[in-house]
């Protein structure tokens, strides 16, 4: 089996074959076009030029359904799951068995039920999607994929979300399809799971095809060079760490949603405390809980000594602490407004830029030049919507907004997000030197690396939990991951 | 932005003329107003003789100040990202609440106009500004939707001027008030007039000059974003629904000043014309983008229509055909704006 098509919209003259029964892996940063390509193979969009050949022969993929009914199935990151229908109704979502014109509920159930025993998943198939959790969603999208017996099956981060034994079965199911003769095209940004499943690595950057490479000899640190086209050390910079007066005090902090239960953690001034943990953790709401942007069941929180348990955004923001939102598109820009604006808007309350119930128009224009040249804004035109930038200059605008007042604590939340190599080593070098400042620094990242080279001090969350707190040298990925999944004594 | 240039990319067509690329760049930055005010000039001017007279643009001028306020307040409620469709029932409440007051306070000390025409004033636009308030209210602290919300105040507000006056329109105004600020002039200019471009100025500088202004923006331009930037999204919500039924509440007592009498049934075309004028002057429907300027030209572009249509002998019920065509066509012309931006991006 052979796919390979050139010159694709962000991707570039890409070349990409897939043997039958191998697991090739798509190793790249965020935004290196992995994600464009798998859309192409899945036929959720069409290249531009070039071609897809299944066995040989030059297809045509359309749609999804018409990549499906040539077998290729893909599980993508975004859930491709109605919320208010039920796991069998979505694993036949599109083809639905019938009985004279009318759906077959029964034989929707029994398929469902031997799918589901098939791949070893516990899950009720009337049950509705939204009564789910993330895992649960994510092992639904993963059986709508094997439905139809694939010859091609694309999984996008498929264990992010997945406790270990559930990734155990997803890796034996794998192995069960790929010595049945199926393809598997396989993303992550785990180095063990590349050891452990993968024949081949390709890695992309830019747009580009760097390498493929042999998955079972090829050394860490070489697909990380490969990765970013640099050294680590160029792209993490050292940050001095001189812990000073306590800052931050969160004390038995339980949310409402029980998003986060217990938690207990300390920010310093001069130090970047890091919290990772896997999607759905409580790592963000956290943050988002001291930010008065969840809601407080128990617990206390305290700024410099004085207690904002469940004080709204503004009332923070006055204090000194600062929430950078995940999701830029989502929560932190106003696309359809300049980068002026923007980036102005947390200091709009207070003088200098407010003057009574008017807005001083020179102060403003002057924090706008002075934050422009401070983040490097390319272009430098601050009056240019924040939605006609890059990815990385919309996430610098966003950072600029935190410098637009000033700040104790910073709470970064998935900092680096959708951004080149170049403005990711530039965000880094920023954080360093608000640190460095004598801030304190929350880092919130699920970006494993990023958290591990960054960060002074390290707390692990699992299920809303604080499970482990690791600083110095012994941040590392073993330690860290061992207490990111389920273990049989906890 | 990059060169229009790009959009060629792909297919094998000709690189577009100057005025092709010319007539694109209008587009994006004006929006349709200006294809649709020179397309209305010429087939008016086509059906009248006197539609260009200097007379007849001071008649429309005249009779759009109404539109002109309620559009005003209309485009503060899209900003933040929602609308007010009771803006009707306000005028109508305003102009029943604040002609009935007149009168009683008239009955009651026959000499004192000034202060009847004050008390009438002021009860009527209070009237007004807490349909407004009701409005903010459920949408801000009930997080009611503005659609739902404005629906159903409409309702309640058009129901509670006509158990008032039983539909029967509200006479006894001293008629110095009509006199005045219904076809009064300073310096030859109508007051009414005087009195939008007052309120004209006073919403250019809210929206561009104050914080509150930009909180507009903000809020409907990512509200999400506005609350984690501080700003106070509920209250500036409620703001923005009081301060549209103000606005509104002012244009009703322009209009019982002009029609001498208290009417339950004006207002009725207030929620289309206004949503029509500002959609037509480029207010995204989205929230967060519009601009003052436009808004006026576009209250007075659909003043000229109705004004050409009159001229041009169409009776008044086509006319509504006419109007509602013109909003949904200003829709489409701003998805394809957007669409064209959207390529033009880099």
């Amino acid at each position: 089996m052979v796919k390979e098509y050139p010159g694709v919209l962000a991707l570039d003259r890409v070349d990409f074959q897939l043997r039958a029964g191998e697991v090739h892996v798509l190793f790249g940063e965020n935004g290196a076009g992995k994600s464009t390509l798998i859309s192409l193979l899945a036929g959720a969009q069409e290249p531009s030029s070039g071609e897809i050949l299944v066995r040989g022969v030059t297809v045509k993929l359309g749609s999804v359904h018409r990549a499906r009914g040539l077998g290729i199935s893909a599980v993508f990151q975004e859930f491709s799951l109605v919320p208010q229908l039920t796991v069998e109704e979505n694993l036949f979502l599109g083809a639905e068995p019938r009985k004279r014109g009318f759906l077959d509920r029964q034989a929707m159930r029994r398929e469902a039920k031997a799918i589901l025993l098939r791949l070893g998943f516990a899950l009720d198939p009337a049950e509705t999607i939204q009564h789910l959790t993330r895992a649960q969603r994510q092992m639904v999208e993963i059986a709508k994929a094997f439905r139809t017996q694939p010859s091609v099956l694309i999984l996008d981060e498929p264990t992010a979300s997945l406790t270990e034994r559930e990734t155990e079965q997803l890796f034996a199911l794998i192995h069960a399809a790929t010595s049945q003769g199926v393809g598997v095209v396989y993303i992550t940004h785990r180095m063990a799971e590349i050891r452990r499943i993968g024949n081949r690595v390709t890695v992309l950057r830019d747009g580009h095809v760097i390498a493929t490479v042999d998955a079972k000899t090829t050394s860490e640190d070489r697909l990380v060079a490969l990765m970013t086209g640099r050294v680590i050390s160029e792209i993490y910079p050292t940050i001095r760490h001189e812990p000073g007066e306590l800052l931050l005090k969160v004390e038995g902090l339980t949310s409402v949603t029980q998003s986060v239960r217990g938690a207990t953690i300390e920010v310093r001034a001069g130090e970047v405390v890091g919290i990772a943990g896997l999607v759905g953790s409580g790592k963000s709401e956290i943050a988002r809980a001291c930010f008065g942007l969840e809601e407080v069941a128990s617990g206390r929180v305290w700024l410099r000594g004085e207690e904002v348990t469940g004080l709204r955004p503004g009332a923070m923001l006055r204090k000194g602490f600062f929430y950078l939102p995940a999701d830029r598109r989502e929560e932190g820009l106003m696309m359809l407004r300049s980068c002026r604006e923007n980036m102005v808007l947390p200091a709009l309350r207070e003088a200098p830029i407010r003057r009574g119930a008017f807005l001083s128009v020179s102060q403003e224009q002057a924090l706008a030049q002075s934050l422009t040249r401070r983040i490097n804004l390319q272009p430098a035109r601050p009056e240019r919507d924040v939605g006609h930038f890059s990815g990385g200059n919309q996430q610098k605008v966003l950072l600029a907004k935190s410098l637009s007042r000033p700040v104790q604590v910073f709470a970064f939340d998935e900092p680096t997000t959708g951004v080149d190599v170049a403005t990711r080593a530039a965000i880094y070098r920023f954080i360093g030197e608000l640190c460095e400042a004598g801030a304190g620094v929350l880092l919130i990242s699920s970006d494993l690396p990023e958290v591990l080279h960054l960060s002074h001090r390290l707390y692990v969350m699992y299920r809303g939990h604080i499970r482990a707190e690791l600083s110095g040298a012994d941040i590392t990925e073993q330690n860290v991951l061992g207490y990111f999944f389920e273990r049989a004594a906890a | 932005m990059s060169e229009p240039t790009d959009l060629q990319q792909g297919a094998p067509r000709p690189p577009a003329k100057p005025v092709t690329r010319l007539i694109k760049r209008l587009f994006i930055a004006l929006g349709v107003l200006p294809f649709l005010l020179l397309l209305a000039m010429i087939v008016f001017t086509a059906f009248s003789d006197n539609f260009l007279s200097v007379q007849n643009l001071t008649n429309v001028v005249r009779q759009s100040v109404y539109l002109i306020i309620v559009s005003l307040g209309q485009m503060l409620a899209l900003l933040t990202g929602g609308f007010d469709l009771s803006v009707g029932t306000i005028v109508a409440l305003t102009s029943v609440v604040g002609a009935t007051a007149m009168a009683a306070t008239l009955a009651a000390a026959p000499e004192s106009v000034w202060l009847a025409i004050a008390v009438g004033c002021v009860a009527g636009i209070a009237a007004g500004t807490l349909v407004g308030v009701a409005n903010g209210i459920g949408v801000a602290v009930f997080n009611v939707s503005p659609f739902i919300m404005t629906l159903g105040i409409a309702s309640v507000g058009f129901g509670i001027a006509l158990y008032m006056t039983g539909g029967v329109p509200v006479y006894g105004m001293p008629p110095q008030f009509g006199e005045v600020f219904g076809f009064g002039r300073m310096a030859g200019v109508p007051v009414p007039v005087i009195v939008a471009v007052i309120i004209s100025a006073l919403a250019w500088v809210l929206v561009n000059r104050t914080v509150l202004g930009r909180y507009f923006y903000a809020v409907g331009g990512n509200v999400k974003a506005a609350h984690l930037s501080g700003i106070n999204t509920r209250f500036t919500l409620f703001l923005t629904y009081t301060l549209c039924g103000f606005l509104a509440a002012v244009c009703g007592m322009l209009l019982t000043a002009r029609l001498e009498t208290g009417e339950a049934n004006i207002g009725a075309s207030m929620p289309l014309e206004s949503i029509a004028a500002c959609v037509i002057g480029a207010v995204s429907l989205r929230g967060g983008v519009g601009r003052v300027g436009n808004v006026v030209l576009g209250a007075l572009f659909i003043g000229l229509v109705q004004n050409g249509m009159n001229l041009a002998k169409i009776e008044s019920y086509l006319q509504t055909v006419v109007l509602g065509t013109l909003l949904i066509l200003a829709v489409i012309a701003d998805q394809m704006r957007m669409r064209l931006i959207a390529s033009l991006r880099d």
